[in-house]
């Protein structure tokens, strides 16, 4: 080959780079590695990363059963070594598995369409509060504060250079919106309400409530949904002008954080402001049906810096993932799922009330339930640790005033086992009982401000001695 | 078709018909089955009251094998990079190494939890820091977050940077300098971060026209955004110029890596004045491109801008174990949840793993072998718009067979009856026409041969009857799609018939 293009040797390629920038030595990097030793490596960093733990984490990532016929069909080289099909004749595969994800994901959202994905549900919810000033023409947005409080801090990040300012509105004892702080926060300049259904906590929203609030007032709705296998049996917020949706527990690993599958779906009158790609149905020159990437004059490729979004690269093999996995619960198995979900976060609840008090219990719950211990959390998830179970998410990193409470996930793969177990060593530490029977006189809200004191005591001296156990 | 014209590569050959998966639904079907429930059943409407969901609407109803052969009939109408050259032009389609994604699914890093205890994940936090030291490395840069999704957000995260220096130094500035070459997502970004984009007219051998960039260069530029090298595959000889240039009136270099697969062990943006890039995990590291995602971007920067670096990032503790660093007062924020696309920084590494620094300088050195290789065979075949030296891919344009009337896209869609992925078409914008082509180090001798042979023919073919070429392509399941028609109407979901739209 050398020969054909006329060069002596592989460096005469390589002028073009001035001769004082040319790395003359190797990269100081591990050196080669057999493909039984790459394996060997990755299986012992599985092994220090909670291998064989039992787990009762969510917060906006699920452990869900993933079919394997996910895994077997997305490994096809077909789907996973092909790009973005702007070809459209030659990527007919892609193009109608995202025309089918968008439909399920419009069905299951009851919007009238939906994109091809975005990032995750995080970047999602920022990109829809930027469609939704588009589509109003105003500038300012107003965010539940039991939204998932990573979401918030990527819509700050956002929105900063937006100039979108933000009024965040807190909850109340159901742990739902205070919708009488919503009316306020909801002016003339509002070009949207971003709230999360299930939110942060589990709690279900009374969406229809807020939607009348925010509508009143010339605001689009967004809802985002962290928790996609609610859908199953929680009614969408069909009321919803914009739903911005984590997918993930359709049949994504957890993976650590990622990689996720955002989607954002809306009503068509919306589309055209839309950020991300969409596939849309055409016919070829014989009036065959096919499908092809459509109103790609948003996009960055062709509007450049007047774009809806810089979005270009999206999640299409997550998104078939998400796609295969509803393709096999379909209709009726998506909601039996989500029922089993349901029966095993009551029961958890239940179990978990005995020796401590559930928070928030007025409205309805999905598979988050928020647990308020005398006990503060970490200890307590350092002790279910020594048992390979990973306890709830201590709350008191975003929400300070919840003091000791953490947040607790139930899916179909609790067992009743690691439910009752878990349950029984919150117990284990003096006085949770104590404290329980203590609280339920009081309201929860002076005695979360109450354990919130006792609590960043405890912390403070914890600090000190055993920082490794701080779960983040 | 003329008969003269045989495709080597690829041959006509059955694939079975598919409808949408709603048109093979029906009732009482299923490819689920859950475990006995082994706690007491609950009365939904009494939990959820109005909120409960009576009906899940247009859902399908399949069995499993039906599934399976649907995905696996849709699978057969793509084109991969498993079937053969996949040239486009920026997007490095190169192996996509099936130990990655072995490794990817191993249990405790496919099921970790992003919020499980420090403690307990320690291997996660090894992956994440081992890639670091090794992008570092490779980049020449200081400090790094592997937390933006995909290039695009990684141009936003370092942009974000770029301002957030700027705002400390006590002015924002204004605008962020763009060459004609740049990717779209270059200027699209740059508005995201609140910035005007101004133009930077290249020169004619393809380059930033230095002398104009100092001309343009003043106190209210932030940065200037270059991809090195740039879209027509030409290295930036004058890059540390460029980057001198900048750096004189306060402003920074932003470097677009993705074009990095031609420079990794062969030079160090660091070394050459680049203040910070981003890197596309999916390109020069072989993560899969999955027909459209998921990317990974994670961007490097050099120490005067570290302490901007989104939130968190990995660190060492003193007690020797890693942990996550969340108290940055002066960091740009988060650009997504959690920590970024950690099942790419696992297959990345894996290649890195594979690769060690012979390997990788050889897969460069390989990629523009590969590239300069079908330069050679297809010069003067094709127009060559700029002679200037190619390094990883290669850009011709259509002017000898728009003659013709046949334009580059044309061409492309006739490229599909030959049985290989068209390369890039109608990009960079510079080169009307444009034909970028982008083998990567994959191709072996033989695969690049039928590509050459494969274009000659095509030309030949605009000679003796264009109007073939352009009715192509002819051995595809469909023709030619009609995008107007699905952008002046969009359809863009199934709806059962009778259901009103």
């Amino acid at each position: 080959m050398q020969q054909a293009i006329g060069i002596r040797s592989i460096d005469e390629l390589f002028a073009p780079i001035p001769a004082e920038y040319r790395l003359s030595r190797d990269l100081a990097i591990p050196r080669q590695m057999a493909e039984s030793e790459i394996v060997d490596w990755f299986k012992q960093r599985s092994k220090e990363n909670g291998e064989g733990y039992a787990s009762f984490l969510g917060a906006g990532a699920y452990f869900h059963y993933r079919p394997v016929v996910i895994d077997a069909l997305v490994q096809r080289g077909e789907f996973l070594t092909s790009y973005t099909p702007y070809q459209a004749e030659f990527a007919q595969g892609t193009l109608q598995a995202i025309f089918e994800f968008q439909t399920m994901i419009a069905e299951l959202t009851g919007m009238e369409l939906a994109n091809a994905s975005m990032y995750d549900g995080s970047t999602g919810a920022a990109e829809a509060v930027m469609m939704a000033v588009r589509v109003t023409g105003r500038h300012s947005a107003v965010i539940a504060r039991n939204v998932h409080p990573e979401y918030r801090e990527v819509l700050t990040t956002y929105a900063t250079h937006q100039a979108i300012p933000q009024k965040l509105v807190s909850f109340t004892v159901s742990g739902q919106i205070d919708l009488q702080e919503l009316e306020k926060a909801v002016g003339d300049d509002t070009a949207c309400v971003l709230i999360q259904s299930p939110n942060f906590f589990g709690t279900i929203e009374d969406v229809e409530a807020i939607a009348e609030i925010a509508h009143k007032r010339g605001a689009l709705l967004i809802v985002s949904i962290a928790e996609a296998a609610s859908l199953g049996i929680v009614e969408p917020p069909r009321v919803a002008d914009i739903v911005a949706m984590e997918a993930q527990s359709f049949g994504v690993p957890l993976g650590f954080g990622g990689p996720y599958c955002g989607v954002l779906a809306t009503k068509e009158k919306f589309v055209r402001q839309m950020p991300g790609r969409l596939a849309g149905q055409t016919v070829d020159k014989n009036g065959k049906r096919g499908f092809v990437l459509t109103l790609a004059t948003r996009e960055q490729h062709i509007r450049r810096e007047k774009a809806t979004s810089n979005i270009c690269t999206n999640q299409a093999l997550v998104a078939l993932m998400v796609n295969i996995f509803m393709t096999v619960y379909g209709k009726v198995g998506l909601r039996e799922l989500a029922k089993q979900n349901l029966a095993k976060t009551a029961y958890a609840a239940g179990q978990f009330g005995k020796n401590a008090r559930v928070l928030f219990s007025s409205a309805p719950r999905f598979n988050e339930f928020v647990v308020e211990t005398s006990e503060d959390p970490y200890a307590i998830n350092s002790r279910l640790l020594g048992h390979k179970i990973v306890g709830g998410l201590p709350l008191k990193k975003f929400y300070p005033e919840l003091g000791n409470a953490a947040l607790w996930c139930c899916t179909e793969l609790t067992t009743r086992s690691m439910i009752d177990t878990a349950a029984g060593l919150i117990a284990e530490s003096d006085g949770s009982e104590q404290n329980s029977k203590q609280s339920s006189q009081q309201s929860s809200k002076e005695s979360s401000e109450k354990s919130s004191q006792k609590s960043s005591k405890r912390s403070k001296s914890k600090k000190d001695t055993e920082p490794e156990e701080v779960a983040r | 078709m003329t008969t003269k014209h045989v495709t080597r590569k690829a041959t006509r050959h059955i694939n079975q018909n598919e409808g949408l998966i709603f048109e093979k639904s029906s009732p009482g079907k299923a490819a689920w089955k859950l475990p006995p429930l082994d706690v007491p059943e609950v009365d939904t409407a009494k939990l959820l009251g109005k909120q409960e969901r009576k009906d899940l609407g247009n859902m399908p109803e399949v069995s499993e094998i039906e599934i399976i052969r649907h995905f696996t009939r849709l699978s057969t109408w793509n084109y991969a990079i498993d079937l053969g050259m996949y040239p486009l032009g920026s997007c490095t389609m190169k192996y996509n190494p099936r130990v990655n994604e072995f490794v990817a699914r191993v249990e405790g890093l496919a099921n970790g939890h992003p919020y499980q205890a420090e403690k307990i994940s320690q291997g996660a936090l090894r992956i994440m820091q081992t890639l670091s030291e090794c992008l570092l490395e490779i980049t020449g840069m200081d400090a790094i977050t592997l937390q933006p999704a995909a290039g695009a957000q990684g141009e936003l995260t370092g942009l974000l940077m770029v301002r957030a220096y700027h705002e400390s130094k006590g002015n924002a500035r204004k605008k962020i300098l763009i060459p004609d070459s740049a990717h779209g997502t270059n200027p699209a970004t740059a508005a995201t971060v609140g910035y005007a984009v101004e133009n930077l007219k290249s020169n004619s051998r393809g380059m930033v026209d230095v002398a104009a960039l100092a001309a343009q260069m003043n106190e209210d530029v932030a940065a200037l955004m270059v991809t090195n090298p740039n879209t027509l595959g030409v290295f930036e000889q004058e890059i540390h110029k460029i980057a001198d240039l900048m750096h004189e009136k306060g402003g920074l270099l932003y470097m677009d890596g993705a074009n990095m697969n031609a420079l990794v062990g062969k030079t160090r943006p660091g070394d050459f004045g680049v203040d910070v890039m981003h890197l596309n995990l999916h390109k020069t590291f072989s993560t899969p491109h999955g027909g459209g995602g998921p990317g990974s971007g994670p961007v490097a920067v050099k120490k005067i801008l570290a302490p901007f670096l989104p939130t968190p990032i990995v660190i060492t503790k003193p007690d020797g174990t890693l942990g996550f660093e969340y108290n940055r007062p002066q960091s740009v924020g988060r650009v997504r949840a959690f920590y970024g696309n950690f099942g790419m920084f696992v297959r990345a590494l894996a290649y890195i793993f594979a690769n060690g620094p012979d390997g990788l300088r050889q897969t460069t050195e390989d990629a523009v072998l590969n590239a300069n290789y079908i330069r050679k065979g297809l010069e003067g075949t094709f127009d060559l718009p700029y002679d200037t030296p190619s390094m990883h891919e290669v850009v011709f344009s259509d002017k000898l067979q728009s003659k013709k009337g046949v334009r580059t896209m044309d061409l492309a869609k006739r490229l599909i009856d030959y049985g290989f992925h068209p390369y890039t078409t109608a990009f960079p914008l510079i080169v009307p026409g444009a034909l970028m082509i982008e083998p990567t180090e994959s191709e072996p001798k033989e695969e690049l041969d039928l590509f050459i042979e494969a274009m000659k023919s095509i030309a030949e073919e605009v000679e003796e009857d264009p109007q073939y070429v352009l009715d192509a392509p002819h051995n595809t399941r469909i023709s030619r799609l009609d995008e107007t028609a699905a952008a002046r109407k969009p359809v863009l979901r199934w709806k059962p018939e009778g259901q009103p739209a």
